[in-house]
């Protein structure tokens, strides 16, 4: 290996090769990036979730700021679906970068439809958004338990050939469960995770900080929860995994690969670094040269963990 | 010669906040129109009690933004404050030939504490330039621009982009306090009449900016209107815009979280023609149509 350029950064998700495992995070990616990096050089897009109606959103405020952190609860503001194959596909029709395409919907049924209307040319794999907090009363989504994931995700792999993400919860309580239950109805890939439901109050109005009360925490302060459950689901299923949670550095990306991410999305991280994606890939093939590891999909679930045995414990007790 | 394959750089926005095919196509590679880059502390003043003026060193993209257009930084973190995300600020003058842009700011929370803790040759990481400015029609002869605290600050670019076109600008700035007043001095240079009114003085009210604004009007003074930092202000000059049928822009502040369209937080309902329209204040604006902009 002579050069980093001869590192194969390239990842399998299912069927679909992705040139690296970059790419962004839904609802923070959109027409505007475009001005600042070459769409080109991500390993996949993933766009803003679309649902069938049009929807104007959750009230302003919809974005707190928290300590390495932020909160949000924008509601799925949406064009709807024929906006969307109008207007948003062709924007990337040109591009040699996968398209994905993040949906949601009130029902099994409705999910199964939209997948079924968004199999078009020019979309390379489905998204389900079964997991958005910010839009049933108190951050109840599909992805919740393992039973409604199974009926969500059957519904979805009857409607389309194209190969189904589903976008999990960090929320639940069983996190293997409903990965599980997506893997046995037929998900090509699960996403770990959305958004975590928080809150946050304003001390000088005693309101919610959010106009919607409840919303969902991002940024570098959610990683560790996260990144646990990538192990947990990486443990428990065969299909590829899809990390995203406070993703801001190409460190942070090895961490999520060594758990066992085959991929990441980057998202809050955009906000404050809108080239952070384009640099993240850079640094992790100058991670992978000067480690000498030839191929970046060599990270994924290459973490090592050895029994630890009595005379390492030691420290804990000293005479 | 080959043609090069369009980018998504040569989308722009529209008046719908859809997307158009506008802009020539450009040749690869790639060129940034935004960038986020370090900028090098020029100076960093208080000018009265609450403003800083901020003057930094750039690269030629954002040396390059118009009036109206704003940037968003990333603030320096001071002990015990952890502002986690960029924030929006409205540029306040540029020298291209310099490589310099400028901001005025007052220091209102954790921020803009942290931006005034800047000395010269500190580092600033700046993001822009970003979103619609004004549309200064060079076919204007007399202008009006009405401000209000920190909106004075937006509405200084036009003051010297106006004087290039040759219109003529009248100002009409209010503030709490004469002493807290900001951009006089900058639109007198560039040949601008200033009329200013405070709450100190009792002449900032509603009722006595329309008699000054409806003079200038019958002085012929008054074409177009520009506004920034009122909303009280802003209704004087829907209903006075109506009544004589003159067009105005008006730059809007919100809350936001991405800058460049990513993350729909910046929201406002615009009023086009009966319909009520979401509109990103960071990428369809942060300069709207007057008559659309709902208070």
């Amino acid at each position: 290996m002579k050069l980093e350029t001869d590192i194969d950064m390239s990842v399998k998700i299912g069927e679909l090769t992705l040139k690296n495992p970059i790419m962004p995070a839904s609802g923070t990616f959109a027409e505007g990036l475009s001005q600042v990096m070459d769409f080109d050089r991500l390993g996949a897009i993933v766009t803003k979730t679309v649902t069938r109606e049009v929807r104007a959103g959750n009230p302003t405020p919809r974005v707190v700021e928290r300590p390495n952190s932020m909160i949000n609860a924008i509601g799925i503001p949406s064009k709807g679906v024929a906006h969307f194959v109008e207007k948003i596909i062709p924007l990337y029709a040109h591009l040699s970068t996968p398209l994905v395409v993040s949906i949601s919907a009130p029902t099994a049924d409705g999910f199964a439809c939209l997948a079924r209307d968004l199999s078009l040319p020019g979309v390379a794999a489905i998204e389900a958004n079964i997991s958005c907090p910010n839009i049933e009363e108190d951050g109840k989504a599909f992805a919740m338990n393992a039973d409604s994931t199974a009926t969500v995700t059957r519904a979805l792999r009857a409607a389309t050939d194209l190969p189904l993400w589903i976008k999990l919860t960090p929320n639940t309580g069983d996190m293997p469960a409903v990965a599980r239950a997506g893997e046995a109805e037929g998900a090509d890939a699960l996403v770990v995770a959305n958004t975590i439901l928080s809150m946050a109050i304003d001390l000088k109005t005693f309101k919610p900080s959010l106009g919607n009360v409840m919303g969902g925490l991002s940024g570098p302060a959610v990683k560790p929860i996260v990144l646990r459950q990538v192990f947990q689901c990486a443990n428990a299923v065969d299909i590829p995994i899809i990390g995203c949670g406070g993703i801001s550095s190409a460190e942070d990306v090895i961490e999520y690969m060594l758990a066992g991410a085959r991929a990441v999305q980057v998202g809050t991280a955009t906000f404050l670094q809108p080239n952070i994606m384009p640099r993240i890939i850079e640094d992790l093939q100058a991670f992978c040269y000067h480690r000498q590891i030839n191929r970046a999909s060599a990270l994924t679930g290459a973490l090592l963990i050895e029994e630890a045995d009595e005379s390492d414990l030691s420290w804990l007790d000293p005479q | 010669m080959t043609v090069e394959p369009l980018q998504l750089s040569d989308f722009s926005r529209d008046d719908h906040g859809s997307i158009g095919l506008v802009r020539e196509s450009v040749p690869r590679p790639f060129k940034p129109t935004v960038v986020a880059e370090m900028s090098r502390v020029v100076s960093n003043d208080a000018v009265n009690a609450e403003y800083y003026h901020l003057v930094v060193e750039c690269g030629p993209v954002a040396a390059a933004a118009e009036p109206g257009q704003f940037f968003s930084l990333l603030c320096p973190k001071l002990p015990g404050e952890e502002p986690f995300l960029r924030r929006p600020m409205s540029l306040y003058g540029t020298n291209p030939h310099q490589g310099r842009i400028e901001f005025l700011y007052k220091v209102v929370g954790s921020g803009t504490r942290g931006l005034a803790t800047l000395k010269r040759g500190d580092l600033l990481d700046i993001m822009g330039p970003l979103g619609r400015g004004f549309a200064l029609d060079p076919g204007l002869t007399d202008i009006v621009a009405v401000g209000r605290g920190a909106g004075l600050a937006t509405l200084a670019p036009l003051a010297k982009a106006a004087r290039r076109n040759g219109t003529r600008v009248t100002a009409v700035f209010s503030a709490r306090r004469p002493d807290l007043m900001v951009s006089v001095g900058l639109f007198e240079e560039q040949g601008a009449t200033v009329i200013q009114v405070t709450d100190q003085e009792a002449t900032s009210g509603p009722a006595n900016v329309e008699r000054i604004l409806r003079e200038l009007i019958t002085d012929g003074r008054c074409q177009a209107f520009f506004t920034c930092g009122s909303s009280r202000l802003m209704r004087v000059q829907q209903r006075l815009a109506e009544e004589f049928s003159l067009p105005g822009q008006v730059a809007i502040e919100q809350q936001m979280a991405c800058g460049i369209g990513l993350c729909f937080c910046c929201v406002r309902d615009f009023n086009v023609g009966g319909t009520i329209v979401n509109r990103r204040v960071c990428w369809d604006g942060p300069v709207f149509d007057l008559l659309e902009t709902l208070p």
